[in-house]
């Protein structure tokens, strides 16, 4: 059981890392990993969005969405699957609010060290793309929390080390044509075969 | 009329959404192996993108900020959700293959970014154009990537083979790193190295 759950972890981080892996939530990724600072502060903001999240969405899918779930209310024949898309975001959206206000009342520092990162991961394509994931694979509650926390964590080390190559980088001759975006590109394609090596690992 | 062709053809070149806002890239990575799923793809963008662009413009003086974002989501989720289920009702196999990505159109920077940065402050029938054009940008950047990875990375132009496969008693064999979604990145790399060679203003400081 326990091996069960820690196998899951480790794939998330890893093998099906969300950044690298699966090209979700890319545009906060590139435009974000500028400098190490930053990319930490979207690190850990995605982290807990998507901790929190997934096993929500994961209780409203198998209670309320699926084929037959409502039975507890008493309508056995109720299909609501089509309206996944548009609770997941709304579920995420919320949640971000909250942990806004949360943090603004309970946190301060750390909701200054955040900044606009925290709103910005509202449409963050990990986050949506990692609830929607889990719906396809019909994740157990406790499983969705570690696919969470996996898949967060694999994000978090993804944008780190991408803004630690781009800091180096600044100090490179790289031609005009290529600066910044163009040459940012290469560097993750690079980055991408890189994690491809862990795709034939068995856990 | 002139204002509204810049509108049009602005945002296919000069300001292309991948190549120089940097939006909308985890889809344009994750469904060009093949021409077929980035010929679907672009045209779900398209219609998403044109009428959330006409219908916030439509309703710009009556949203009240603080819920402004929660409004445009749901616009867009729910244009979505169409898409999907034309895409679902009308070509399944490539609905299959696009899996999470046609919901993940909701999420797609360009359609909340021109949103937020145009529909919000320009009358509808612009919107509505710059909702096109950022489209075809899009679409632009999809069906080049889309069109070399399966040329090179498997022989076939929309399943018809063009280069005979070394395998199938032909001469070619094929790069099976352009099969592989990294490829997408380096090919959007040297197009926009070839962008910004044609039209130098656009290279960074």
């Amino acid at each position: 059981m326990f091996e069960h759950y820690l196998s899951l972890f480790i794939k998330s981080i890893f093998i099906e890392n969300m950044a690298l892996a699966f090209f979700l939530g890319m545009c906060t990724f590139l435009a974000v990993s500028k400098r190490v600072e930053t990319a930490v502060g979207l690190g850990i903001a995605v982290i807990v969005v998507q901790t929190i999240t997934m096993p929500v969405n994961n209780l409203i899918y198998n209670h309320v969405l699926k084929e037959g779930a409502l039975t507890w209310v008493g309508l056995e024949n109720v299909d609501l699957t089509f309206l996944g898309l548009i609770t997941y975001i709304g579920v995420i959206a919320a949640m971000v609010q909250i942990l806004e206000m949360i943090l603004d009342k309970f946190v301060p520092k750390l909701y200054h060290a955040l900044g606009i990162f925290l709103p910005l991961i509202t449409v963050n394509c990990a986050i949506l793309g990692g609830s929607l994931f889990m719906v396809e694979r019909n994740y157990s509650f406790p499983e969705s929390i570690i696919f969470g926390l996996g898949s967060g964590t694999g994000f978090a080390l993804a944008v780190i080390a991408l803004a630690g190559i781009r800091e180096k980088m600044k100090y490179s001759n790289v031609p005009n044509g290529l600066r910044g975006l163009g040459i940012t590109f290469i560097t993750v394609g690079l980055l991408a075969i890189a994690f491809m090596l862990f795709s034939g690992i068995q856990l | 009329m002139s204002r509204l062709k810049t509108i049009l053809i602005n945002p296919i070149f000069n300001e292309n959404p991948i190549a120089y806002q940097i939006l909308g890239i985890c889809s344009a990575l994750a469904v060009t192996s093949k021409l077929e799923t980035s010929i679907v793809m672009s045209l779900a963008v398209i219609f998403v993108l044109a009428f959330s662009n006409l219908a916030v413009s439509l309703i710009r003086h009556q949203i009240p900020s603080s819920v402004r974002i929660i409004i445009e989501m749901t616009i867009i989720a729910s244009l979505v959700i169409i898409a999907d289920q034309m895409i679902k009702a009308f070509a399944y196999d490539i609905s299959k293959q696009l899996s999470v990505y046609v919901g993940l159109i909701i999420t797609n920077c360009i359609i909340m970014g021109r949103t937020e940065a145009f529909a919000l402050k320009n009358p509808p029938l612009q919107s509505f154009l710059d909702g096109i054009g950022n489209g075809l940008g899009y679409t632009v950047i999809l069906l080049a990537v889309g069109f070399v990875r399966e040329l090179l990375g498997s022989g076939k132009i929309m399943g018809i083979t063009v280069l005979p496969l070394h395998t199938e008693n032909g001469w070619y064999i094929p790069n099976g790193l352009l099969l592989l979604p990294p490829s997408a990145f380096f090919l959007i790399g040297l197009i926009i190295w070839s962008i910004r060679t044609w039209k130098p203003e656009q290279v960074e400081e």
